[in-house]
This record gives structure tokens, C-alpha cells and sequence, in this order.
């Protein structure tokens, strides 16, 4: 296959920025997106350029690590997978591709195509966590039993591999999917509703404090979400906001 | 944390909006219900039209509220189209909205600054022409004038057009904005499924009837 | 210098408790003079800076990825190990201690292996208790499936994303330390060298990714939980980014390192498809609950598949061979990793490998579909004789419980495995070597600690499926604690350490100098031409199998690699900026003398146990031979200046409670 990248180079965090055209050649319809960049990178180092920079590391979709805006989609034009997971039989011989960061205030760009969403971070730890000790001192895992159902949907939400392709896909950059799994993950079960309260108006609050933008429930961040995690979340975080808010 | 930022909370911005929102939508089932009438009965409007206009509870007590929820809307609309585009000060090169989600979830500003302008022109068309009637000029009640006032208003074509195009994006504008406010209020069961369903029908029989009434007036002169 | 395992006295029951019972403690206002500094964020580096800021310590933390929620724990799929018996199928602490001993083929040290039994329970109890969905029953209480090595259910899971949720668990524990302010963390940074003072481990050396600025960071005792070093092979089941330089750091500054040629080797990988491949990827070990491995019969068949002439499931049942079955009758498909992988090797190098590279063998869901399907009809009321509904039903059935796995092979394969059967191939995927530590988890150099995968302690020769989870919150939740507490005891009165020690500033000069290196060195050829031959070498001749010939061929080879490396390697940009190239040429650099010692570890090893196979010494069968009489031990190698003059420690591994015999799974 012959491409050609329309590629976002940026030298570090001051510097302004640009789209790069980069032709390619000789990609097989079976190597992953990430393996292209692989073969473009190593073409360049041997021409005395600079690689292209950009975040990945488990290269299977669970890490999360991996992020770009590819033709105007995060993750690209493939549903339920990461760009790690995107594989180039997706494109045809000829196509032009855009690469670009994930782009919000809340994510500025680092280098390249590597942005910093330790936002993401700063959001867990004003309460994405029970408050439990670690001694190990705790009851027998089943003594609570927990409804089926509710340990599932609990399990759906947890599966959020903290990306960012919510926020780099919403329109608005609005981190209320993330933000709603979390909250959601803990909501349901037992050992989470002790603190739900606090849990959600801290949460709320510090992605609040970090500039991302407010949800329009246009539903594109459950579209492009490699994990599929649903908009219930956020109406349950909605819901568990205005409990919380009205108990003061 | 301090009540100060629970006021300027993003998910409260967004209840608030919703639930203006649901209540424009119940002032908008009233208006084309009365509307309707017209087409059927000219008598049944004229009392109608009567009794709102000159009922004290809907016009001091109805009348400002809703003119509060219409500003609260748009202000609370602009504030927070402000604040997300904010959010991305860099755009994308290439952004393919039309991948994840629809036309009117994407366009509300454009919706809703279309129907901003349309209640501009509304205004211009009946409520100032009605104040001045009642309280400047402070005519008499005349129980019978309504029905002439709308057929007149529906003679002039490009008037009429600029009518139908405004109710079709209040349909996209509904359309997205009708379920959208039950998840932002923390709605999302089988009772809000059948709720947004219900919205979806509002939005395209509402803005129908608006359509057809206006039509009608202007074809039948 | 004599190896002191520091196994305490008594019979191994007892051990643990009598030493947690008898060990130092530090007071809780104390803790608070005290810092901890933790490389690494996984399992074991998580939860071990969870904890310890819990009871009071200053803990630093640093991790190369951009959130600690992103180390490679998080990829491990099927499962955690736990001796709760809930099932009620004959499980112990003792069944536990005896199956990881046996699975390790005898290699592992008692002592350790039975207090990982004794604590795995709590883990559970502790990991629910966090809000870690683990998978539950109808009833609301927690299910368990079946591993490879053990005839007990006892393994809790997550669906396929079970690393992911018990990692998410420690991540949590850690976001609340730091939201207190006890954990302070630092992403994005890599440690490059480890400063000791007066002979104690006080502190590293980090650069900081983003700005290239390398750091001094000072501490009382510093950990190690930098995972394992399967990226040696280039193509492995790790991450991109993990590696070993940590470990390999403090190993150059005097701490021993044990067994490294203990690898193991997963059965079921999905195929390298060319030479484009980056990384491979694994398919949970839990699908050999129901999936049958096979190979055709007759080598005709496999011709014919490798030609696309014929299809899998163009082959009748007396047509295929499912060799681990026949084989092996009472574990079937549910024997061990390297028991698996050798099986698997040995039939495709006879030539009954059905991809084009001949490099695969089938992995099979019909008869698992069938089964469910038949058994969901039955309860539905419905025809069981109808062999589409059947399909239909027993399809969702294999859905639910592996479907995030059958897509993620969709996508990469592009063939549906409800349909077609997974081709699989062994791949590296787990390193059961690692830095030399004792009882209390410390290596050769006092204050510096190894846990989870970094170490080597618990699994000996082949560490059983879900046992990686259990091994590496074991150590940071419940193990650690009590050591380190131990070991921190007399600096009580110590006081902040200067990060202005000539300890200090002579460990930086010398990262610096080696960065400068690198980027002043203006080569020929990037850093993955490096690292690729290095793991074609690895592959090659340190791989599955190893002879005499091939390692001694390979340390030769990976000497000569590393000469060239350090002469034509090419590193682009500049030294203080976010430079991924230096990054990994800095972790190539450790890999290359690494391998080298790989090698020879494997070449002084003449016999086959677990994840180590030597060509030589099998037996007529082809399975492992042990030779329990000469090497019923640890080889703990020292650094002295090269791989070629590391000298050999012996720790010898005393069984008190566990005969020795030959691992049999028939």
C-alpha cells in the first residue's frame, strides 16, 4: 500500500506546530497502525530526521497508553479498538491520512503526537478510590454478596482504559464518560455507596478545575470508546451528582 | 468542597439547562395546541387567544416565567457553547463529527440561535404589537380580533417561509434536546427510552403542526 | 560472599507468623522520617506505595508510562490465584504451596512459596473490599475457573481483563495516598542508576522524560518493581516499553542476579504474521478451559492447509491430532505453560505447523460450542438435536465468557474464531528470573528490595497461569511491609538524606555521560535494528530449546552485537527534550549484556527444568529431565565489569516438606 500522512509535528509544549506530509510506501494490509508508524519512523531516523513521537506501550488495547486522532476519529475509523489495535486493511492503497493529537485544554500536546492527560490522574485522586486500608485486615470477599446485575455493570464501567478518546472525540472535550464510569464502577457496588457522596461532588469538581468542557449528550464519546463504555454511566453520575448536591 | 463551586458545577449548568429545557417544551405543547384550534375553529381561538391574553395569573405570573426560562436557556446556552469551546483551544486539522453523532446533537447553537432569531421576528410580530395594544395604547378588550391579526400576519410569503424554516430546526433543536435533558437529569432506564421516544415524536409532530398551521393560513386567505 | 536466604527457623507453617512476630517495628511518628523511594507501578510497585504510605512512610514513586495506571500488569488476562476454597474441590494453602512448587518444576524456594499461599486469600478479600468487580455467581458470591497445573478451581477473575481490574485496585489505593499527599508521584521518569552510601541503597538517579533533565532522588530504602525482561526477545508478550534497566541497573551496583534463563513461554500467542511484527499478543491461557489444541494427523493435511488448499474444519475428528490429550491424559489441554509450548514446538517443527510459516497450531471452540449449546437448550426447553440452534446458543455462551479475547484475535487475525479455530504459537511472555532477593525480599544490596516479577523468588522454574497477579500483590500489600519495617528500623534517627553526597553526584555523572554517548555517537543504524537481532539471536538459540552448540554460538554473538551497537547506533535529537529513541537505547544497552548473561546461565545449566529445555537432557518421551543432585539450586550471578566474568553464587534449594520427583501431568 502507498499513503500518504498528512502528520502533526510539534517540537515540545511552547513550540507552535504544523502538519507534515509524509508519503509512504510498502505497508501490508496486516501490520497495525502503530508497526506503519514504525516503518515511517525507522525511514526517517535512516534519513537523519526526527521520528515522529507518540505514546503506546501494550500494543493489545488494554494499557491505554496509545491516543491520535486519526481522519478525524480517536482511535480511528475502527469501533472497539484502540489505535494499538487498528490494523491498515482499514485503509485502501492511496488513501491520505491525518494524524493528529488528542486535542483539548486539558491535554496539552507534549511532543508530536504525545499529549499529557495526567488530568485524567488529578480526577482519581480527589476520589476515584473506597477508602480502605491496605493491611489486609477486611472482611471474607464473600460476605457481601453483590447482585449479578450490579457486579457486571460495575465491571462494564471499570473496563475504562483511561485513553482520552472521550474527551479527544467530544466536541466540547468533556470527560463525563471517563468521569462517569468511575464514578459509576464505585456507585454500584456496596462497598462504594459508603462514601458516593463526597466521591462525586470531588470528582466533578477537580475535572471541573482541569477545563474540560460540559457534556451535550451527543453520544460520540460511547461511539468511539474502544471499551464500549455506555452514557448510562453519565446519567448515573448525573443522578448521583444531584443526590449528592441536594444532601449538601 | 464550598457551595460557591457547587453553583458553578458543570453538571448542575447542565440540569439547569435541561430542565428550562423540559419546560420550554410544555409552553410549546400549549402554543401549538392553541394554534391547532385556529385551523379548526375561529371562535374557539378567539377565546382562547382571549382568555390567555387577558387572564391576570397567565400574564403576571405564566408570562414572566416563561420569559425567564426562554432568556435563562439561551443565556445558559451561550455560557456554555463559551466554556467548550474553550475546552479545545486548537482545532482539529480534520474532525469528522458526522462519525459519532448526529447533525442536531452537534448543531444546538445553530438551532437555537435560529429559533432566537425567529422569536425576534415573533416578537416583532405579535407580542410588541400586542403590549403596545393593551398596555400603551390601552384599547379595549376586543374578544374577537385574534383570529384575523394571525391570517394576516401569514399573508406575506417570504414571512410565512421564514416561519416554516425556523420550525424545522425548533424539530432538530427538540430533537436532540428532548432526550438529552432526561440524561442530564440522570435518566436513563426503560422509562427514558420510552420517554426519548416519545420526545422523538414531539419533535418531528410539533414542529409539523406549526408548519401546517402556517401553511394553511397563508394558502387559505 | 555466602548467600544468606534468611529463612526463618521452624516448621513451614509457622514461618511467617513467627517472623512477622518477632521482626522490628517502627513506630507510626517514625515512618513519617522515613522515605521510600518505588520504581515501577504495577502490581507489586502499586500496591507496595499504597501501603507503605498507608502505614505512614514518605513514598516517591516513579513509573516511565504517563499514569501508573498503565503498567503491564494490566495486560494479564485470566486470572488470580487464591486458596479460598470456595469451591469446595479439596483446595489449601498446602495444595497452593505444592502446586507452585510442583508447576515450578522444583526450582522454587520453599519458604517463599508458602507464605505466597498463605496470604494469596487476603488478596481477594482485599482486592473486594477496594471495589475490584471481580466475577460473581447468580447467588452474588465470587466465581472461579480452572488454570493450567492444578486440578482445583481457585482462580477469581475479571472477565479477560483481570490484570486491569486488581492493577486498577492498587492504582486506587495509591490515588488516595497520593491525594493525601503521602505518595508523591513521578510519571514519566526513568531510573538509570541506583546511589549507595556506605554500602546501603540510598537513592537513584531518574531522568525525567518530558524535559531530559536527569534528577537526584534520596531515600532510606529503595524498591524495585520494574517487572520482568521478556522484551530481550524483542517480540514477547510485554509491553513496548518494558524492560529492564532497573533491575539491570542495581544488578551492576552488587545485586545478584538469579536464574536468568528461567523464561517462560506461552502456548497460546497469537502467530508472528511477517517481518513488520512489533509486539505479540496472548490469548488467555483460561481459553484452554475450553478450547482443544490440535494439529492434523497426517502431514499431508498440514500441507495442504499451509497451501490453502484445505480448510480446519475440512478435517474429520480421526483426521486431527490433539496431542496435548493424547499426551498427557489426566491435565488434557490444561498442563502447564512450558509443558504446552514444547508440545506445540515439537509437533510444528515435525511439520504439522498449520500457518504459512508452519509456525502454528489450532485451538479449537467447536466441541466447547456444542457443549454449551446442547446444555443451554436442554435448560431453554428447546431442540437439542438442532445443530444450528445449538451453534447459536452455545456461541453466546463462548461470547460471554471470552468474547473481549475472540475480538481482539478477530482484529488482529481478520478470521472469526467462533467459526474458524484460533491458530496459536508460543511466544515469550513472563520472566521467572530476576534480581537475587532473601526471605525479607531484599537483594544483595542492603536497602534495595525487589518485588513482583523484578525478583526471583517464587515461581522456580515456570510459574504456573495466575499465579504473576498473585505473586505481585502478595509482595506489595502484605509482604513488603513487614520487611521493610524490619530493615528501616535502626535509621529511625537518621534524618533527610542530602541528594548532595559525592555518591550522588558521581551516579550522575556517569548517566550523563552515557546519554551523551549515545547522542554524540552519530551511527549508522536506529536502536530496534539492535534490538531485533538481539531477539532473533535470543529466539534462535536461547529460545525454546537450547543446546550446548547454540548458546555458546549466541553468547558469542550477543558480545560481538553489543561491540557493534555502542559503535553504529544512531540516536536522533537531543538529550534534553522528550526523546524516545534514547529512551530505548538506554534499555537496549542493559538488554545486550543482559542476553549475554541470559546465555550463559542457560549454558551452565545442564539439565531441563520448567521454562529452561536443554536439548541434551530429556527424556525418552522428550519431557524435562531434572538433575536434582547437581542442581537443586539458585545460580545467583555477581557483576564484575562484563556478562563473560559474572561469577556464579549457589543458593541450594533444601525441600523439608516436599518430595522431589520427576513432574509428571499424564
Amino acid at each position: 500500500m502507498k499513503l500518504t500522512l498528512k502528520i502533526w509535528r510539534q517540537k515540545n509544549a511552547q513550540d507552535k506546530g504544523g502538519i507534515v506530509d509524509y508519503p509512504i510506501d510498502g505497508i501490508e494490509p496486516d501490520m497495525s497502525f502503530l508497526e506503519m508508524l514504525d516503518v515511517l519512523n525507522e525511514k526517517l531516523i535512516n534519513k537523519g530526521e526526527e521520528p515522529v513521537a507518540f505514546d503506546h506501550d501494550c500494543r493489545e488495547g488494554i494499557c491505554g497508553m496509545c491516543s491520535l486522532f486519526i481522519n478525524g476519529e480517536a482511535h480511528g475509523p475502527d469501533r472497539g479498538v484502540t489505535t494499538c489495535q487498528l490494523h491498515m486493511r482499514m485503509f485502501k492503497d492511496g488513501d491520505t491520512i491525518f494524524i493528529e493529537p488528542f486535542r483539548a485544554k486539558a491535554f496539552p500536546v507534549i511532543k508530536d503526537l504525545v499529549v499529557d492527560r495526567s488530568s485524567f490522574d488529578r480526577i482519581q485522586h480527589a476520589g476515584g478510590f473506597i477508602s480502605v486500608n491496605t493491611s489486609g485486615n477486611t472482611i471474607d470477599a464473600n460476605t457481601i454478596p453483590i447482585n449479578k446485575a450490579d457486579a457486571d455493570k460495575s465491571f462494564d464501567a471499570a473496563a475504562c482504559i483511561g485513553c482520552g478518546a472521550c474527551v479527544a472525540t467530544c466536541k466540547n472535550s468533556s470527560a463525563m464518560l471517563f468521569v462517569g464510569a468511575k464514578v459509576s464502577q464505585y456507585a454500584l457496588l456496596p462497598q462504594g455507596k459508603v462514601e458516593a457522596t463526597e466521591r462525586v461532588l470531588n470528582m466533578v469538581h477537580q475535572m471541573d478545575l482541569e477545563g474540560f468542557g460540559n457534556c451535550t449528550n451527543t453520544g460520540a464519546c460511547e461511539v468511539e470508546c474502544p471499551k464500549g463504555i455506555s452514557l448510562e454511566n453519565i446519567a448515573r453520575m448525573n443522578r448521583e451528582y444531584l443526590a449528592a448536591s441536594l444532601k449538601g | 468542597m464550598a457551595q460557591s463551586a457547587l453553583l458553578n458545577a458543570s453538571i448542575l449548568k447542565k440540569v439547569a439547562m435541561a430542565l428550562s429545557g423540559i419546560f420550554l417544551i410544555t409552553f410549546l405543547a400549549l402554543h401549538v395546541t392553541l394554534n391547532f384550534i385556529s385551523i379548526i375553529s375561529e371562535d374557539v381561538f378567539n377565546t382562547a387567544s382571549h382568555f390567555m391574553g387577558y387572564n391576570p395569573l397567565i400574564q403576571f405570573v405564566m408570562q414572566p416565567i416563561l420569559a425567564f426560562g426562554v432568556i435563562f436557556h439561551f443565556i445558559m446556552g451561550f455560557i456554555l457553547t463559551a466554556q467548550n469551546r474553550a475546552a479545545r483551544p486548537i482545532a482539529y486539522a480534520n474532525y469528522n463529527g458526522a462519525a459519532n453523532a448526529s447533525w442536531s446533537s452537534r448543531n444546538m447553537i445553530i438551532s437555537g440561535l435560529v429559533i432566537l432569531a425567529f422569536l425576534g421576528l415573533h416578537f416583532y410580530d405579535f407580542w410588541f404589537p400586542e403590549v403596545a395594544y393593551k398596555y400603551i395604547a390601552g384599547t379595549e378588550p376586543d374578544a374577537t380580533r385574534y383570529y384575523g391579526e394571525l391570517v394576516h400576519k401569514f399573508h406575506d410569503p417570504i414571512r410565512t417561509g421564514l416561519y416554516c424554516i425556523s420550525f424545522i430546526l425548533l424539530g432538530f433543536h427538540l430533537w436532540h434536546g428532548f432526550a438529552s435533558s432526561l440524561q442530564s437529569v440522570g435518566m436513563h432506564n426503560k422509562y427514558s427510552r420510552f420517554l426519548a421516544k416519545v420526545g422523538y415524536w414531539f419533535a418531528v409532530v410539533v414542529p409539523a403542526a406549526f408548519v401546517i398551521i402556517a401553511l394553511f393560513h397563508h394558502f387559505n386567505q | 560472599m555466602a548467600l544468606d536466604s534468611k529463612i526463618p527457623n521452624g516448621p513451614i507453617a509457622d514461618k511467617w507468623t513467627n517472623y512477622k512476630d518477632h521482626i522490628n517495628l517502627v513506630n507510626p511518628a517514625n515512618k513519617r522520617n522515613l522515605d521510600i523511594i518505588i520504581v515501577g507501578t504495577g502490581l507489586a510497585g502499586g500496591s507496595a506505595a499504597a501501603t507503605l504510605a498507608e502505614l505512614g512512610y514518605n513514598v516517591k514513586a516513579f513509573c516511565f508510562q504517563d499514569s501508573p495506571r498503565r503498567a503491564h500488569s494490566i495486560a494479564a488476562q485470566g486470572g488470580i490465584n487464591a486458596a479460598k476454597n470456595y469451591k469446595g474441590d479439596g483446595d489449601s494453602v498446602y495444595r497452593l504451596f505444592y502446586d507452585t512448587v510442583k508447576g515450578g518444576d522444583y526450582r522454587a524456594r520453599e519458604a517463599n512459596v508458602h507464605r505466597l499461599a498463605e496470604v494469596s486469600a487476603n488478596i481477594i478479600d482485599q482486592c473486594v473490599a477496594q471495589g475490584v468487580p471481580l466475577a460473581r455467581e447468580y447467588g452474588g458470591l465470587l466465581d472461579n475457573r480452572s488454570f493450567g497445573g492444578t486440578l482445583v478451581s481457585r482462580t477469581f477473575y475479571a472477565q479477560g481483563q483481570t490484570g486491569q481490574q486488581l492493577l486498577l485496585g492498587a492504582y486506587s489505593a495509591m490515588n488516595r495516598q497520593i491525594g493525601r499527599g503521602k505518595v508523591k508521584m513521578y510519571n514519566r521518569h526513568e531510573m538509570l542508576d541506583l546511589v549507595i552510601v556506605d554500602g546501603k541503597a540510598r537513592g537513584i538517579i531518574a531522568r525525567n522524560l518530558i524535559t531530559g533533565e536527569i534528577e537526584r532522588h534520596s531515600a532510606h530504602a529503595v524498591v524495585i518493581g520494574s517487572g520482568g525482561y521478556g522484551n530481550v526477545f524483542f517480540l514477547s508478550t510485554n509491553a513496548m516499553g518494558s524492560n529492564a534497566t532497573a533491575a539491570w541497573k542495581i544488578h551492576k551496583k552488587g545485586a545478584f542476579f538469579a536464574n536468568p534463563c528461567y523464561t517462560q513461554i506461552h502456548p497460546t500467542c497469537i502467530p508472528v504474521s511477517g517481518d513488520h511484527q512489533s509486539k505479540l499478543t496472548l490469548m488467555s491461557e483460561s481459553l484452554r478451559n475450553d478450547g482443544r489444541i490440535w494439529v492434523p494427523a497426517k502431514l499431508e493435511d498440514a500441507q495442504a492447509i499451509r497451501e490453502g488448499k484445505k480448510k480446519a474444519t475440512d478435517l474429520s475428528e480421526e483426521e486431527r491430532d490433539y496431542f496435548l490429550e493424547r499426551r498427557y491424559p489426566a491435565f488434557g489441554n490444561l498442563v502447564p505453560r512450558d509443558v504446552a509450548s514444547r508440545a506445540a514446538k515439537e509437533r510444528c517443527d515435525a511439520g504439522f505447523g498449520v500457518n504459512k510459516t508452519g509456525e502454528a497450531v489450532y485451538l479449537d471452540f467447536a466441541a466447547a460450542i456444542k457443549r454449551y449449546g446442547t446444555e443451554a437448550a436442554y435448560v431453554k426447553g428447546l431442540d437439542a438435536n438442532d445443530a444450528a440452534l445449538v451453534t447459536k446458543l452455545g456461541t453466546e455462551i463462548v461470547k460471554s465468557k471470552y468474547g473481549n479475547l475472540f475480538q481482539m484475535y478477530l482484529k488482529i487475525v481478520d478470521e472469526d474464531p467462533y467459526v474458524t479455530p484460533m491458530m496459536i504459537y508460543p511466544a515469550v511472555h513472563y520472566t521467572m528470573g530476576g534480581t537475587w532477593v532473601d526471605y525479607n525480599l531484599m537483594t544483595t544490596i542492603p536497602g534495595c528490595f525487589s518485588i513482583g516479577e523484578s525478583n526471583f523468588s517464587d515461581h522456580g522454574a515456570n510459574r504456573l497461569g495466575a499465579s504473576a497477579l498473585m505473586q505481585g500483590l502478595a509482595d506489595g500489600y502484605f509482604v513488603l511491609p513487614y520487611t521493610i519495617g524490619d530493615y528501616l528500623a535502626p535509621d529511625i534517627k537518621m534524618g533527610p538524606i542530602s541528594t548532595d553526597l559525592p555518591e550522588f553526584v558521581e551516579a550522575e555523572k556517569n548517566v550523563k555521560e552515557l546519554i551523551d554517548k549515545f547522542i554524540n555517537n552519530k551511527g549508522t543504524h536506529s536502536v530496534d535494528h539492535f534490538h531485533k537481532k538481539l531477539g532473533k539471536i535470543m529466539w534462535d538459540k536461547v529460545g525454546m530449546a537450547r543446546n550446548e552448540k547454540g548458546l555458546n554460538e549466541a553468547i558469542e554473538e550477543i558480545a560481538a552485537l553489543r561491540e557493534e551497537f555502542y559503535k553504529d547506533v544512531k540516536v536522533p535529537g537531543t538529550a534534553n527534550e522528550f526523546n524516545q529513541e534514547l529512551e530505548k537505547a538506554i534499555r537496549v544497552a542493559d538488554f545486550l549484556e543482559l542476553g549475554e548473561l541470559f546465555a550463559k546461565d542457560a549454558l551452565h545449566r545442564n539439565e531441563s527444568c520448567g521454562g529452561h529445555f536443554r536439548e541434551e537432557y530429556q527424556t525418552e518421551e522428550g519431557e524435562a529431565l531434572r538433575d536434582d543432585e547437581n542442581f537443586a539450586y539458585v545460580a545467583a550471578w555477581e557483576y564484575k565489569g562484563k556478562p563473560s566474568d559474572a561469577v556464579l553464587h549457589k543458593e541450594p534449594l533444601v525441600y523439608e516438606n516436599i518430595k522431589l520427583v520427576q513432574r509428571s501431568y499424564k
